[in-house]
Parts: structure tokens; sequence; C-alpha cells
């Protein structure tokens, strides 16, 4: 059962994450990409990660999203000319070398999961990962990052408030 | 139960995906959210191998990744608008005052 939803959801997330870089329209890119996070919110769920679930979608298919929406309406873009008879030579290329970049990254996969036959896991076996867990290991272990974290933040929105005002 | 593989294969594939899209298309937005999905790929990697290792140091590392993220799609958004305010444009090969 868990391997049906599975190869669904994992079809569903790869023909989204195509449609998001072969779309005309970068709004169909955007509305394919929220469809790609939402698929792997679910994947979340099926972690044992609720909580990062909720997260995900709350703050990536939530703000970055409509962000990104905002943006594209905001330039008023129309749909993008396309030109293919100028870079074939590039595209072809580029193609090739994802290929053979994902099947590098597939051999790596391949020889982690063949040595570490040993560490059988024993994964059913966590609870979901509430917030308690996670907070558990934010404020204690991961404290110096997450106060950076949150510099990081402030340093971004006086930066984009910054750069997108027309008069200083 | 799947396996963790199935999860790292399929992050594999959505992070090709994602540099695909980076490497392909000349709309400065698209290439951003091809940026975005890779990083969404990392998460999922990430993860689905903490569930493995029935460790929470990888949800907590997924957590600060999409910190950086929303900071840096903010940041890059903004610098979007202000070439546009310039170029009026979107092509990243209009933007071609460095090149010899």
């Amino acid at each position: 059962m868990e391997i049906l939803i599975f190869s669904i959801l994992a079809v569903v997330a790869v023909v989204c994450s195509l449609l998001v870089i072969v779309s005309r329209n970068p709004v169909g890119s955007a509305l394919s990409l929220i469809a790609t996070m939402v698929s792997i919110a679910i994947f979340f769920v099926m972690l044992n990660a609720p909580f990062l679930a909720t997260i995900q979608i709350i703050v990536y298919a939530g703000a970055i999203m409509v962000l990104f929406l905002f943006v594209i309406m905001l330039l008023n873009l129309r749909k993008d000319e396309f030109d293919p008879e100028k870079r074939r030579v590039q595209r072809f290329f580029a193609i090739l070398f994802a290929f053979i970049l994902l099947i590098g990254i597939a051999t790596v996969i391949d020889m982690g999961i063949s040595s570490s036959k040993s560490v059988e896991s024993s994964s059913g076996a966590i609870a979901p990962a509430g917030v308690e867990s996670l907070a558990q290991l934010l404020f204690t272990k991961y404290l110096f990052p997450f106060e950076l974290a949150s510099v990081l933040l402030l340093v971004a929105i006086v930066g984009a408030i910054v750069m997108a005002k027309r008069r200083l | 139960m799947v396996p963790a593989s199935a999860y790292l294969i399929l992050s594999a594939v959505i992070f090709t995906i994602g540099v695909l899209g980076v490497l392909v298309r000349r709309n400065i937005l698209v290439m951003f959210m091809s940026i975005e999905l890779m990083l969404n790929a990392v998460n999922l990697a990430f993860v689905a191998l903490s569930r493995q290792l029935s460790n929470l140091d990888g949800q907590v590392v997924v957590f600060l990744v999409m910190t950086v993220a929303a900071a840096e799609a903010a940041v890059g958004l903004a610098i979007i608008i202000c070439l546009f305010r310039n170029k009026k444009s979107v092509n990243v090969d209009d933007f071609n005052l460095m090149k010899w």
C-alpha cells in the first residue's frame, strides 16, 4: 500500500518538475513547482516528519512561491519568446551532462546502499518526529546555527527592502 | 516499507531536472525556480536518510535549509526586480554588460 502511494507520488513529482522546466509561461512553471512541493510534503509525512511537511507547505508553497508569483505579476511577464534554433548545441550538451550527473549520483547511491547493508534500519520503530523532539535538538545542539539563521533572515529582510525600493 | 534508496534515487532525479532547468532555460525566474527545485530534492534526501539512520539531525538541517532558501529567494527576487527596472527584460542573454 505504501509502495503504491510512493510510486504514484513519485511519478507526480517527476512529471511536475519536468513541467517546471518545460513550461513557456512562468506562471505555469510556478504552479507546477507548487505541485512538486506539495508532493514532497506528502513524502515528508510518509517519512515520519509531519512537522517538516507542515513547514514545507506553509513556508515554501505558501510564502516563497507566492513571492515568486507576485514578482511575475509585478514584472508583467508574458510567454517566453522561444528560439530553439539559436542554441541547439548548448542544449544538447546540457542534457548530456545532466544525464551524466544523474548516472554519477545513482552510482554513488548504489555504492552507499551496497556498503551499508549491515546498518539495517530499525526505522519502523521511531515515532513521528513531533515539535518537541525537533525543538530539543534545535535549541541545544544546533543553537548556534539557529541564531545565525535569525540573523540571516534579518539581513535578507533589510537587503530585499533596500534593493526593491524605488527611492532610498 | 519503501527503502531509503528509492527516496534517494527520486531525489537525484528531481535534482538533475533542476540542474537541467538552470542550464537550458533563459528566463531568470524559471532558473530561480529550478534552484528551488534542487533545494527541495536535497531536503527530500536529508529526510529520507534521517529516517533510515533514526537520527533527527537530518530534519533540523532541513529546517535550516528551508530558512536559507527563503532568505535567498527574497533577496534574489529583489535583485531580479532591480535588473528588470534597468533592462526591461528577464532574458539572461540580455545581461551581457561584462562580456568581452
